[in-house]
């Protein structure tokens, strides 16, 4: 890797001034960052550490849960605070060293569109926090490694509302263990939502179709047949065809894991 | 009551105690005094014509020691290719230079260009992104079909990119033809053998040395046959005399064969650090490792087998193309030809067999042996059409392979492509398999499968290798250009204790322990007082290395000869000491006795009174004792076997789940049980991850797609069942001392058939015939897709 400072805030505060360098990067768990960087693909002037500013902890909140920012997915899937659904997800992701390191905040501002936490905090219609603002997530993901994040602005923490029923159905990527395809489907108050990860070039999504399919019905058989292949990923792990076929597939099985 | 030591016992591997405290020592683990770094700048482009290579504000960088580029290495030979095919016109094969440094052009994507040297690795790289390159970029050519049908030319030497087209065996040709013209049934299939990337979990290393007082060369290399290495590279690229060179290749964490081969980097920093004066250092990255390290298998195959109405085989054609890369690499030439065409036989009685190859250039990576190294090639061709055969005469895939085997009582049997096996039982193994795989209740298991909403597949595979690779005469009658005996020095010291310097090469194998049991049994002493020493060629007489399954068949070999040596010279000084007469001395358990007497001594007396000679006769018996052998086999060895894969596929989703996978081997006699069934753990989990997993891709501009292990799907324990592994079907080798056979690639060559045919079990009835490797989801779904359309 190129040469760079380092430096870890104590205060947010802190933080949001020293991404104000130039080529200022922010560092969460570096599970994406530290390769990248290692392959000299990037080449920051300083590395901003978030993990001694961000709040780390789980806590259940109306029935879901408010998660910090620098919190791992280890600790969100061992969290008697986060919800079956959530910590089913968190478990899912990459391998128990990327699990033990990689923190929400920092995959959400990665945005990876074959990430695991995207499709759950879209598909559950979850808040993400950052030290400026409060974003929807609707309004969040804006396509592939795109966010609705600005310069220098960090997540402070996500915040998960109460689901009636969810699951999320993760086909590996057989090298990376990424979602090939993965698919979220959750219940609640504000209806059916369904968000689909690694299947889109333009990142995660929503699936239009099977919400309104699964608002009136919501059962497997009510599932719509595969979406069109247009701006689907192609490559060599699997065909457009092929992933937009396990777009509908596991949204069935989510459905019907989600009861 | 299993033996605790000696031959047949489990004795745990002595070498895991440094290998899992991490004790080991890889290259990497070595730093000698005032060491450099090298970094070495490659090609990013696969086909590329180089105009101008400016290096003068990298030779300024901080840290820079010096900066290399071909023009400094005119005097140095090419990397040379140690096997020779002629072809079908009788004309050599074209072998192109393989320079150290690109001259003039890049052939692949990481084609070394120019190399750094600098006092950190950090500031090699710093300075290498400062060389500023001209390179025109000339069209590539990647796949086979184009590459010999008028795509652009990789070698001006080969205008066609053919580097051999070659007939086997040529006269069988006409009845081969014949046979299939007029037969009751042919089954045709064309079929890939994806192409695969070894990696080894230590990437390679080398450290090059040069001591300017004594002129002396010292190279530290992860290789799998050290000799090999200081005679092709001090006899063919730097012409050094080979008593001033030594090559120290210590532990290597894994080969699979890519560590056979010599490497221009390994040239370079031997030849770079008696330029800059100092040792240099260079280890890949992996990364690296994907553009640089050898690549295996990627051949396209179109096989035709001929049958009577009762299944009896009659004739085999096999048609292949084998991608050679941009360059011949140290065995490539031997992989399609010799260890491909000579297996075609397999398990059977097929009386004439032709197979045509053609080697193809492409700008891609050089392709070589990698674990199992033709066989697997071959294995997959038969057993696949075997498998289709059965599916379309309505004939028992076992039943139809029972009717073809080699019967037990026709060995030693003549194949009709050379090779003779000297022994075997293939119905011994099968019957095996059939049994450990519990077939009688199949049909439950079926069921069970359908009411998850999974379908499940049987899959049958036999398979036979010709390994213990020797003999010499033979291997040079089909173009090696070195010989393939082994060597082995046994040494005792004076109080009794043993040094086994042997030429074969451990990387993993355990050699440590299973040599050590070896020398134990025969000397009737505990395998503690035995130690293994391999892996430098200052240290061990010259031997050839390990591959091709050949360390117990021929290494072994070499050691028991010499162990032999040493007891006949003990049994000389225990007659001098007993004063009887040698004749009437034997050996056993670790005494010396005079036969009808209770005359005896025991082995320290023996082996002291070698080093303290007071009252020898000195002109019939010399002090010492030390022996060295160098054994050349008759004929390779021939294990084989059966091996039978349950899989569950997931139709909806393509997703293939192995269910079950027994394996019934025939090794001859086995050394150390629990390391042979280690070695069939990984040859089989290598194997599957081929057949299941693994698989290189370029993009048609010769890009590596599959460059990271992101994308490189390598097999993981959860996706591997626990497997089912028998030895006890044992006809020994005819030829060697211990009747052994060898051990190491036979999992990787049985196991791709024996899932393929599960997979296409599973969805023939929906009118699936065939799925190329590796059988990914989405391939399966695609399949499932065309059959039904």
């Amino acid at each position: 890797m190129y040469s760079f400072d380092y430096v870890k805030p104590g205060s947010i505060d802190e933080a949001v001034a020293a991404l104000q360098a130039e080529d200022a990067q922010a560092l969460g768990g570096g599970q994406t960052l530290i390769p990248t960087l290692r392959q000299r693909l990037a080449q920051p002037s300083v590395l901003v550490d978030l993990g001694g500013c961000l709040d780390a902890g789980v806590a259940s909140q109306d029935g879901g849960c408010r998660i910090g920012g620098g919190a791992t997915h280890a600790s969100v899937a061992a969290s008697a605070d986060a919800p079956k659904w959530l910590r089913a997800v968190a478990d899912g992701i990459g391998d128990p060293q990327v699990r033990n390191r990689g923190t929400i905040g920092g995959s959400l501002a990665n945005n990876d569109p074959a990430s695991d936490y995207p499709a759950a905090v879209l598909g559950s219609g979850a808040e993400i926090s950052t030290n400026a603002r409060t974003i929807a997530a609707d309004d969040y993901f804006q396509g592939m490694f795109e966010t609705a994040l600005n310069e220098g602005e960090i997540i402070t923490g996500v915040t998960f509302p109460k689901l009636e029923a969810a699951n999320y159905q993760k086909f590996d990527q057989p090298a990376s263990r990424f979602a090939l395809v993965g698919v979220f489907v959750g219940k609640g108050a504000g209806g059916v939502r369904v968000a689909v990860t690694g299947a889109s070039e333009s990142g995660v999504h929503r699936w239009a179709d099977a919400e309104a399919a699964l608002a009136g019905n919501f059962s497997t058989d009510a599932v719509p047949g595969a979406p069109s292949a247009d701006g689907v990923i192609s490559d060599l792990h699997g065909s457009a065809e092929y992933r937009a076929h396990l777009v509908a597939v596991l949204t069935r099985r989510a459905v019907a894991a989600a009861g | 009551m299993p033996k605790d030591q000696g031959i047949g016992a489990s004795s745990k591997r002595r070498e895991d105690v440094r290998f899992l405290t991490g004790k080991g020592q890889y290259t990497d683990d070595i730093n000698r005094p005032g060491q450099t770094y090298a970094y070495f700048l490659r090609s990013n482009v696969a086909h590329g014509k180089i105009n101008g290579i400016d290096t003068s504000a990298a030779a300024s960088a901080p840290g820079v020691v010096g900066i290399f580029t071909a023009k400094d290495l005119e005097a140095a030979g090419g990397v040379p290719c140690g096997w020779q095919v002629t072809d079908k016109h009788g004309e050599p094969m074209k072998e192109p230079k393989h320079p150290i440094l690109a001259e003039g052009k890049v052939c692949h994507v990481g084609d070394p260009i120019a190399a750094v040297i600098a006092e950190s690795l950090n500031q090699a790289r710093d300075a290498a992104e400062l060389i500023d390159l001209d390179i025109e970029e000339l069209p590539p050519v990647i796949d086979m079909r184009a590459a010999i049908s008028g795509g652009p030319t990789v070698h001006d030497e080969a205008p066609d990119n053919i580097c051999f087209d070659w007939d086997f065996i040529a006269d069988n040709k006409e009845a081969v033809d014949q046979a299939i013209a007029g037969a009751h049934h042919v089954t045709t299939l064309t079929l890939t053998n994806n192409r695969l990337v070894a990696n080894a979990v230590e990437p390679r290393c080398a450290i090059g040395e040069y001591d300017a007082a004594r002129d002396e060369h010292t190279l530290y290399t992860t290789s799998q046959n050290p000799h090999v290495i200081r005679l092709l590279m001090g006899a063919f690229v730097l012409s050094i005399p080979e008593h001033k060179l030594r090559v120290v290749a210590p532990d290597v964490g894994g080969g699979f064969g890519s560590k056979i081969y010599h490497y221009a980097e390994e040239a370079f920093v031997t030849w770079a650090a008696k330029a800059v004066g100092r040792p240099i250092k260079w280890t890949a990255d992996r990364s690296e490792s994907f553009m640089s390290d050898a690549q295996g298998r990627d051949h396209q195959t179109k096989v035709e087998l001929a049958l009577d109405e009762n299944g009896k085989f009659l004739a085999l054609r096999c048609e292949t193309l084998a991608n050679m890369g941009a360059y011949l690499s140290t065995f490539a030439p031997c992989v399609p030809t010799y260890l491909h065409g000579t297996l075609l036989s397999g398990n059977y009685t097929t009386p004439v067999i032709h197979t045509n190859v053609k080697a193809v250039f492409t700008n891609t990576v050089p392709v070589d042996a990698y674990r199992g190294a033709g066989r697997p090639e071959a294995t997959f061709q038969l057993e696949r059409t075997i498998d289709k055969a059965a599916r379309e005469m309505g004939i028992d895939p076992v039943e139809l392979r029972k009717r073809n085997f080699i019967a037990p009582d026709a060995f030693p049997y003549q194949t009709p492509v050379a090779v003779q096996y000297d022994t075997g039982n293939y119905g011994a193994t099968m019957d095996k398999a059939v049994a450990m795989a519990d077939l009688d209740s199949y049909a439950a298991r079926k069921t069970a499968s359908e009411a998850k909403g999974k379908r499940r597949g049987l899959g049958i595979a036999s398979y036979i290798e010709a390994c213990g690779i020797a003999p010499s005469s033979l291997v040079g009658a089909l173009g090696a250009r070195a010989g393939l005996y082994e060597a082995a020095t046994v040494r005792v010291n004076p109080t009794g204790n043993v040094a086994v310097m042997t030429g074969s090469h451990s990387h993993g194998q355990g050699h440590e322990t299973t040599f050590a049991q070896v020398v134990a049994e025969m000397l009737g002493c505990d395998e503690a007082n035995v130690d293994i020493v391999h892996g430098d060629t200052a240290k061990i007489p010259f031997g050839m290395g390990t591959y091709g399954s050949r360390s117990i068949a021929v290494g072994g070999s070499a050691i028991v000869r010499s162990v032999e040596k040493i007891i006949e010279k003990g049994k000389k000084i225990a007659a001098h000491l007993m004063e009887a007469a040698e004749a009437d001395v034997t050996f056993a358990d670790g005494q010396f006795s005079v036969a009808g007497t209770d005359k005896s001594v025991d082995w320290g007396t023996v082996a002291l009174t070698a080093y303290v000679p007071h009252n020898f006769p000195h002109e019939t018996l010399e002090p010492g004792l030390e022996e060295t052998s160098f054994y050349d086999p008759a004929n390779f060895t021939y294990p084989a076997g059966a091996y039978i894969c349950e899989v569950e596929v997931d139709a909806d989703t393509g997703k293939v789940d192995i269910a079950s996978f027994v394996a019934a081997d025939d090794f001859g006699n086995v050394i150390n049980p629990m390391i042979v069934e280690g070695q069939v753990h990984g040859g089989l989990t290598q194997g599957l991850g081929q057949a299941l997993l693994e698989n290189c891709v370029y993009d048609e501009n010769g890009q590596l797609v599959s460059a990271s292990l992101m994308d490189y799907a390598m097999p993981r324990a959860d996706d591997m069942p626990s497997f089912g592994v028998d030895h006890s079907c044992q006809t020994p080798c005819t030829h060697n001392p211990l009747g052994v056979k060898g051990c190491g690639e036979a999992g990787a060559i049985g196991s791709p058939p024996a899932l393929v045919n599960a997979v296409v079990d599973a969805l023939s009835d929906l009118g699936v015939t065939h799925i190329d490797m590796p059988v990914s989801p989405g391939r399966v779904w695609a399949a499932i897709q065309a059959a039904q359309n």
